[in-house]
C-alpha cells in the first residue's frame, strides 16, 4: 500500500548496502578479470539499482502496477539496445560470406 | 438521496478531489503517473547509454584509455554524496508522512546541501579535464601515439551524459527549493504529502542514473596496468 511507511532502520540499512556495493565495485574494478570487468560492474549497478527502486522508492510496497510500469519500461530499453546491436554487432559477417 | 460510500469518502476527506474514489486511489495516481514519466527518462537516458556501448564496442580499447584520466577518489567521493542525499531524500518523505515538518525541512535542505556538493565537485572535475585539453573539439590534446579519436568519443559521451545528469540535478535543487518553500508555508500533511512523494522518486531516479555512469565511466580501465 502507498500508505506504508517504511521505518528509517530500513533505509539506513539500504543506505550501508549501497555504500558497500560502491566500495566493492571500486575495489574489484582495479582487478583484472578480463571480460568479467563489465559483467560485474553492471551486476553491482543493477543491484545497487534495484535497491534504490524497492526501498527509497517503495516499489516493495506499491501495488503491482507500478512494477509492472517500469517493468514496461526496461522491456523497451532492451529492445532498444538488443535490436541495435543485433546491427551493430553482426557487420562484418556478411563481406567474409560475400567474398567465398 | 442516498448517501454511497464513496460520498461518505469525500465528505470525510476535504482533500479528495472528485475524481477519485479514496485518498488511497489518488496517491497511487500520483506516484504512477510519476513512474510513467520516469519511463520516458529512463529511454531519454537509454538513448545515450546505447551510444556509449556502440561506441565503447568499437573502441573498447580507447575508452578504457580515456577512462583512465577520470578522477577515481572524487568519483568514489561524490557517488558517496549522491547516495547519501537519496537518503536524506528517503527521510524527509518519511518525515511529511509522519508529520514532522522541522524533520522535513532539515532534511530536504540537507538534500540539497549533498546535491548541490555534488554539483560542486563535478565541477572541480570539468575543469580540470579543460585544462588538460580533454573537452573535444578543436582544442583536444591527447599523447601522441594514442587513439585521439577513440578518446575523443569517449569525452563526447562523458561531458554528454555527466552533463544531461548534472542538469537534472539542478532541476531537482529547483524542486527541492520549492519543497522547501511549500513546507514552512504548512502545505503538507499526513494526508496530503504528494508533491513530497513524487519528487522524492525523480530524485532517487537521478541517483540511479549516476549509479550506472560511475562504473561505465570512471572505472573500465581501473585494471589496465
Amino acid at each position: 500500500m502507498s500508505d506504508h511507511i517504511v521505518s528509517p532502520k530500513i533505509y539506513v540499512g539500504v543506505f550501508l548496502t549501497l555504500m558497500v556495493m560502491t566500495a566493492i565495485t571500486t575495489a574489484v574494478s582495479g582487478v583484472e578479470l578480463g571480460p568479467w570487468n563489465t559483467v560485474v560492474a553492471l551486476g553491482i549497478a543493477v543491484f545497487k539499482a534495484t535497491l534504490v527502486v524497492l526501498f527509497f522508492m517503495h516499489v516493495k510496497y506499491s501495488p503491482r502496477l507500478t512494477a509492472a510500469v517500469i517493468a514496461g519500461g526496461i522491456f523497451w530499453l532492451v529492445i532498444l539496445i538488443a535490436l541495435t546491436f543485433s546491427d551493430f554487432a553482426t557487420r562484418g559477417w556478411l563481406p567474409s560470406l560475400v567474398r567465398t | 438521496m442516498a448517501e454511497t460510500p464513496a460520498l461518505a469518502a469525500h465528505a470525510a476527506e476535504p482533500g479528495l478531489q472528485h475524481q477519485f474514489e479514496s485518498m488511497e486511489q489518488q496517491k497511487e495516481a500520483s506516484s504512477l503517473g510519476m513512474w510513467i514519466f520516469l519511463v520516458t527518462e529512463i529511454l531519454f537516458f537509454g538513448g545515450l547509454f546505447l551510444t556509449y556501448t556502440i561506441y565503447r564496442w568499437e573502441n573498447a580499447r580507447a575508452f578504457a584509455h580515456a577512462s583512465r584520466h577520470m578522477d577515481i577518489a572524487l568519483g568514489t567521493i561524490n557517488t558517496a554524496v549522491l547516495i547519501f542525499s537519496s537518503l536524506t531524500m528517503a527521510m524527509a518523505v518519511h518525515s511529511a508522512a509522519t508529520n514532522r515538518r522541522r524533520l522535513l525541512i532539515g532534511f530536504l535542505i540537507a538534500t540539497m546541501i549533498l546535491g548541490g556538493s555534488f554539483l560542486g565537485i563535478k565541477a572541480v572535475e570539468y575543469t580540470d579535464h579543460i585544462q588538460h585539453h580533454l573537452f573535444p573539439g578543436p582544442g583536444f590534446r591527447y599523447p601522441a601515439g594514442a587513439d585521439a579519436r577513440g578518446a575523443q568519443l569517449f569525452f563526447s559521451l562523458y561531458f554528454a551524459m555527466t552533463g544531461l545528469h548534472a542538469l537534472h540535478m539542478v532541476i531537482g535543487l529547483g524542486i527541492l527549493t520549492t519543497l522547501v518553500v511549500m513546507a514552512r508555508r504548512g502545505r503538507f500533511t499526513p494526508e496530503y504529502s504528494t508533491p513530497v512523494e513524487v519528487s522524492g522518486l525523480y530524485w532517487h531516479f537521478v541517483d540511479i542514473v549516476w549509479i550506472f555512469l560511475f562504473p561505465l565511466l570512471y572505472l573500465i580501465g581501473r585494471h589496465l596496468r
